[in-house]
């Protein structure tokens, strides 16, 4: 009976999983056709007389951009104060602490710029995003743009999309800026190096590959947290159970795409 | 004998699925130029199904539809789109958008499928708000407004384009009587005035009756009949009688029948009590 039992579990266990899987497959599969649907309804939208609207993309990037300058400020400023206070920890072992400023310019342009504006814009603006359509399916507001012949894509996400795409590596460069300047803040107060000393080794220091390979992967995350936020939102059953669901795997969903999309790039174009 | 050229609506032999479960059974309907017809049944009959049907927002399992002459099928994308702009839709909740003003609200089929300057589409809002009379109130967001008002605001959405084919989902569906009753005359006035062809899904009897043209009676995906109020109410047919006369469905079916629907097995006569 309970070797039964156990085999009952074993086979619930499977389907479990193979439901899941073929749910995950389904949902990387309608994000690849979303992102061809915004690509159509960019182009050809003009021909047939459904363009997409320039107020609605500086609407979104109202929303996704400059509201979120603040909090980005704070964290980024943060993070680049801490990364000098352990950096000149770590090298003051082996008496190299002037040689920190290395260390920072590659974190902060390389890596904590991208990716905390990613994560934070995934966490204010792709739940946003998700909550916004999922009470829209529920509302039927999707349904009443379908039958008012305004296609909800081109409506709705491509807007988002591009306002993302835009506002994201444009908050990256302004999160370079105060990343950098907190650090060099700290490193003047700390180790008596110039504003305009420390300004000169990250110029040196630095070269366009590196600002193209923060840049680079800040539109991955701006497209990746886009089309999660609008497949979870358009995935939303039931009602506002639904929606509160979707809004938290949207952003679980598009903090670990973010980070892992991170591994990924950083091992193809580092090494 | 219905002369077909006159009709805005051809259904022939709808049949759809939801996955293993067959909701609408080989459905053919027809609704005349500038006619009520009133779709009614009991829940889970299929009428709501059915609408979204009429509106293009489901993809059938077989069967043919036309709407305003056109196959459905057969339409390119932008024919498709220039079609919708004949239909106008009144949802039960009314699905106005809630980030923006009633009077962006109504704005909005304007915006999108017009060249007007912004003072005409203002203009025109405010005239169809006026005709469900709410002038005044375009200002205000959904949130401010009640569930009739929100009802009316919806009509003047789905209005503003002069629409053929006007469809209205559950219009009295929550709201009292006197509410309800000049929500009917509002629906009246759209035809006579506008020369609209409405389609209203209902369960409500004494708003069905004061409006409809004809009815059209759905029973668990099945047309029951299509005929005038008289006719309706006149039916013979047992379950239409019932529907009626709101006879609960465990009394209109015999015992083992009941049974059966609830156990799935199919039960003899000997064996019930």
């Amino acid at each position: 009976m309970s070797e039964l039992n156990q085999q009952n579990r074993f086979i619930r266990l499977c389907e479990r999983v193979g439901k899941s899987t073929i749910s995950g497959v389904e949902e990387i599969g309608n994000g690849g056709v979303l992102i061809g649907e915004c690509f159509y309804w960019l182009i050809y939208g003009p021909r047939i007389k459904q363009p997409v609207r320039l107020s609605a993309i500086f609407q979104q990037m109202m929303e996704i951009g400059i509201n979120a300058i603040p909090i980005i400020a704070l964290l980024i400023a943060s993070i680049g104060t801490m990364l000098a206070i352990q950096g000149i920890h770590t090298l003051r072992i082996f008496g190299a602490e002037s040689r920190v400023t290395i260390g920072i310019a590659f974190s902060i342009v390389r890596e904590f710029a991208p990716l905390i504006i990613g994560i934070v814009i995934a966490g204010r603006s792709g739940s946003a995003l998700a909550a916004r359509i999922g009470t829209m399916k529920i509302n039927q507001e999707i349904d009443a743009l379908k039958v008012m012949g305004v296609n909800p894509v081109r409506y709705l996400v491509v807007p988002a999309m591009i306002a993302m795409v835009i506002m994201v590596p444009a908050l990256t460069i302004f999160g370079d800026i105060i990343g950098l300047t907190a650090a060099g803040l700290y490193v003047n107060a700390d180790l008596g190096i110039s504003m305009a000393a420390f300004f000169h080794d990250i110029v040196d220091i630095l070269t366009v590959d590196d600002l193209i390979h923060g840049l680079g992967k800040s539109v991955l995350f701006a497209i990746l947290i886009a089309v999660i936020g609008v497949v979870n939102g358009a995935g939303v059953q039931g009602g506002a159970d639904g929606v509160g669901k979707a809004t938290t795997r949207s952003v679980v969903q598009a903090i670990s795409a973010i980070v892992m999309t991170d591994m990924v790039f950083a091992f193809v174009a580092t090494r | 004998m219905n002369d077909q050229s006159n009709n805005v609506i051809e259904v022939e032999n709808l049949v759809t699925y939801y996955g293993d479960r067959e909701i609408l059974k080989g459905v053919s309907l027809d609704v005349r130029d500038g006619e009520i017809m009133v779709i009614m049944g009991g829940s889970g009959s299929g009428k709501s199904t059915l609408l979204r049907h009429l509106m293009a927002l489901e993809t059938k399992t077989s069967g043919t539809m036309r709407i305003l002459g056109h196959d459905i099928d057969s339409l390119s994308q932008r024919e498709f789109f220039d079609l919708r702009k004949k239909m106008g839709v009144a949802f039960q909740n009314g699905a106005l958008f809630s980030s923006m003003t009633i009077g962006e609200n109504v704005m909005l089929p304007l915006s999108e499928h017009t060249d007007l300057d912004t003072m005409t589409m203002e203009i025109m809002t405010r005239m169809k708000l006026e005709v469900v009379e709410l002038g005044g109130f375009e200002n205000l967001m959904p949130a401010e407004l009640s569930g009739g008002m929100i009802k009316r605001a919806a009509f003047a959405r789905a209005i503003v384009m002069d629409p053929k084919i006007l469809f209205c989902d559950e219009p009295s569906a929550g709201l009292d009587p006197v509410v309800s009753s000049a929500l009917d005359d509002l629906i009246l006035l759209l035809r006579d005035a506008m020369q609209m062809s409405i389609v209203v899904v209902t369960h409500e009897l004494e708003s069905a009756f004061k409006i409809a043209d004809r009815i059209t009676v759905l029973d668990r995906g099945h047309i029951l009949m299509v005929g005038t109020v008289d006719e309706v109410k006149n039916s013979t047919n047992e379950r239409v009688f019932n529907l009626l006369n709101r006879v609960p469905e465990a009394d209109s079916l015999g015992m083992n029948e009941y049974l059966q629907r609830l156990t799935g097995v199919e039960v003899k006569e000997e064996s019930v009590l």
